[in-house]
């Protein structure tokens, strides 16, 4: 079927190039014209992530209202502990603290033996998700964790009472770890325990929490999943990390003194 | 070459039992051991895979005879992996939460055997009518596999169909202990066996010569 015309270099040529010419506009085409609704996707998702973990979601809730009724979400750096409008030039709600980690210029490296959560590098300015109650008194503080479990990151958000030591709830909602072991950290069962767990000992100084076997300390202590060691551990070395002075540890200070500006 | 009811029958069809990809050929096993977790994800799979077959099939024959042969496996390849990334952005934008855990492979339907295997020996030689049928035959066969694994893989590995709890599970008060195993890739080569097994002992002929 194939003629000999069909083999020269001008027609051979020709086909490629008309081709990779129509698959070009074919798929960008489908890229551009899907990328308003694949972003409000993944924005939807990060709100719902939210809400969950700050125990707001109902399957009937309407997350777009309800997060823009009771959500306000700030960026803050966390090298000078301030309040900014922009990072980079995206605001509070395009920036993306993750996106923002993997950037050199718009991250720290975590110094050498202080990466117990395994990060690599920490995001100079951070979103926080303020949830506040009618009367506009802090109710839930939402921020973002994450470090390394068994097989990749684990990513989550944890949601605290206005102590800022008590967890209300935390949702792990991104990671690769085991099907029915380590990825039980998203059983709800599992996730109930963190509620009333306080991350720092007395006076705030230091992290308390701790994911182990047979908890014995009912204030600090939550037991580990069986059968993913290492995925507990990084979730109790996560909690660690994020808690301490390397990260969020003086700004939860400084909120906790009602200290922040435009707070 | 005038195709006639029963012919686009047997090309439709026949990959299902007679011919299935999966089963005689053993094309496409990589994505049937990675996507049968769970019934929904399997479901979504399956679509895009016949989709992907059926309109590279098209295009490829559409095109057939101006495909100079030197450079025909990258002609075929590039429809592909248009079509395929198309799927992909489509998934994002409609099924956001089934893209998000099929992730990569989606990607790897440009991959699957199924499809190149298809274009190379049906679309090739075929009209654009013929080959369009023989591509959704093809991923039919494909589905049939796929979600008999899922089923399976779900049922028992979670006691669940489509996210809906069927069985009770005894980590919540239930009676059902779920076989965790199931829930791993490597369990997905044991279901296909069986599958192929029950096939073959209904079809005999597809039982290959001792060597």
């Amino acid at each position: 079927m194939a003629s000999k015309k069909n083999e020269s270099l001008s027609k051979t040529l020709i086909v490629v190039v008309i081709l990779c010419l129509v698959c070009a506009i074919i798929v960008s085409g489908a890229a551009v014209g899907l990328k308003p609704i694949q972003q409000r996707n993944a924005a939807l998702d990060m709100q719902r992530n939210v809400l969950d973990a700050a125990g707001l979601l109902q399957p009937s809730t309407d997350v777009v209202t309800v997060f823009n009724e009771r959500v306000d979400t700030k960026l803050i750096n966390l090298n000078t502990l301030e309040v900014v409008e922009s990072a980079n030039d995206l605001g509070p709600v395009n920036y993306d603290p993750i996106a923002a980690a993997n950037k050199p210029a718009w991250s720290s490296k975590v110094p050498e033996g202080k990466d117990i959560a395994g990060i690599g590098s920490r995001e100079d300015v951070t979103k926080v998700y303020f949830i506040n109650d009618e009367q506009g008194d802090l109710q839930t503080l939402v921020l973002y964790i994450r470090g390394n479990g068994l097989w990749g990151t684990m990513y989550g958000l944890i949601a605290l009472e206005p102590d800022l030591s008590t967890v209300r709830s935390v949702n792990f909602y991104e990671h690769s770890e085991t099907p029915g072991l380590g990825g039980e950290i998203q059983n709800p069962k599992w996730v109930a325990q963190w509620e009333g767990k306080e991350i720092y000992g007395e006076n705030n100084e230091e992290v308390k929490f701790d994911v182990v076997k047979n908890p014995s300390d009912e204030n600090h202590d939550i037991d580990a999943l069986s059968g993913a060691t290492l995925t507990s551990n990084g979730v109790d070395y996560l909690i660690t990390y994020w808690f301490s002075d390397q990260a969020y540890g003086p700004l939860l200070d400084k909120i906790r003194k009602g200290e922040l500006n435009n707070g | 070459m005038a195709s006639s009811a029963k012919e686009m029958k047997e090309v439709l069809f026949g990959p299902i039992f007679a011919n299935n990809p999966i089963a005689l050929q053993i094309l496409g096993i990589c994505s049937a051991l990675a996507v049968t977790s769970k019934m929904e994800n399997t479901v979504v799979m399956c679509i895009a895979l016949t989709l992907v077959t059926a309109f590279s099939n098209l295009f490829i024959s559409m095109i057939r005879n101006h495909i100079p042969s030197s450079v025909r496996i990258i002609v075929q390849m590039t429809i592909i992996a248009s079509l395929v990334i198309v799927v992909d952005q489509v998934l994002r934008a409609y099924a956001y939460s089934v893209a998000k855990e099929l992730s990569v492979f989606v990607g790897l339907i440009i991959t699957n055997c199924i499809v190149m295997g298809r274009a190379e020996a049906f679309a090739m030689k075929s009209t654009p009518g013929l080959s369009f049928l023989d591509g959704i035959g093809n991923g039919l066969g494909y589905s049939v596999v796929l979600l008999f694994v899922g089923f399976i893989r779900e049922l028992f590995g979670s006691g669940s169909l489509f996210g809906t709890q069927i069985f009770a599970l005894a980590s919540e008060g239930g009676w059902y202990q779920p076989v965790g195993f199931l829930l791993f890739p490597p369990s997905a080569f044991f279901v296909i066996g069986a599958f192929i097994w029950i096939l073959r002992t209904f079809r005999p002929e597809q039982v290959e010569p001792k060597d």
